[in-house]
């Protein structure tokens, strides 16, 4: 069986590509994580109110609507980019810098405790990072 | 004093970081095998992204990213996004192993150091408390407590 392997794409456009679906996703996942923390357990307002309830109490927060606008454009820049880039690359990669910059934004606008360990949990990811790039 | 976090967490709480895992997982797999078979997508040709979407690949990649969004937004509804995050970034040794076996794509020896090195970076976080009880919602200025889950859902007008 032939292997399935994108275009190559230059190392600019890469990491181009892997920062700006990675902002798009940091974005959208510290506004959508804070919406659901004003929002409340979805488990209990499923329990209490249904599925729908629960559909309407998410889609009624303003905020969740900015961080979803912020996820779509995510997944846009996702499919850009994995036309170009090897996905055991570009898969591992976001992740890692969506984890440093969402560990930072979570600390500074959701005010979440990100202790010595979790700092020193992005060190490793960043050598991570290096090494998947080499 | 420091309000205390709390840690444990319900079967089906764990389920739910499950579901997250797999459904990612597989998920961008499936829209990387779509992409590779539409081929590239230059910056001047962006309305093929829209062609990409009747791939089957892509569809079934779809629906898994779905899943994966509501079960997502049912973590964080009673975990911090430090937590989820770290937790499911399991995934990434999941997709290395569809990447080497399933695309057949190379993996080198640093590449493998890299993953090992997430891996281990996931495990320094992993036994943290999921909940940071004075957190706050973006836009407010000071910490606020947190909504009674049973209380009525605000409705905007």
């Amino acid at each position: 069986m032939t292997p399935i392997t994108p275009h190559a794409a230059t190392p600019l456009l890469t990491w181009a590509s892997i920062a700006a679906v990675s902002v798009f996703a940091i974005a959208g996942e510290v506004l959508i994580a804070g919406a659901m923390r004003n929002i409340g357990d979805l488990d209990l307002i499923r329990a209490r109110s249904g599925l729908r309830g629960a559909i309407r109490a998410v889609l009624a927060s303003p905020i969740f609507l900015a961080g979803a606008f912020c996820m779509a454009f995510n997944f846009f820049a996702m499919l850009y980019t994995l036309s170009h880039v090897e996905l055991s690359l570009a898969a591992p990669g976001i992740a890692s810098f969506t984890y440093v910059g969402n560990a930072a934004a979570a600390k500074v606008f959701l005010r979440e405790r990100v202790n010595g360990r979790r700092w020193l949990a992005t060190i490793f990811v960043c050598v991570g990072v290096f090494m998947l790039a080499k | 004093m420091t309000p205390k976090m709390t840690h444990k967490l319900a079967l089906n709480q764990y389920l739910v970081l499950l579901t997250i895992i797999v459904t990612a997982s597989f998920g961008d797999t499936l829209l990387s095998r779509g992409m590779s078979q539409v081929g590239p997508v230059g910056l001047h040709h962006l309305p093929l992204l829209f062609h990409a979407l009747f791939n089957l690949n892509i569809i079934l990649g779809i629906i898994l990213l779905v899943g994966f969004f509501g079960s997502y937004m049912t973590a964080l509804s009673w975990a911090d996004l430090t937590f989820v995050m770290p937790a499911t970034a399991f995934g990434n040794v999941l997709i290395a192993l569809l990447s080497r076996f399933w695309l057949h794509e190379h993996l080198s020896t640093s590449r493998w150091i890299g993953i090992f090195l997430l891996t281990a970076a996931v495990a320094f976080v992993a036994d943290t408390p999921a909940r940071t009880p004075d957190a706050v919602t973006p836009g407010d200025t000071l910490p606020v407590p947190l909504p009674d889950p049973l209380a009525e859902p605000v409705v905007a007008l």
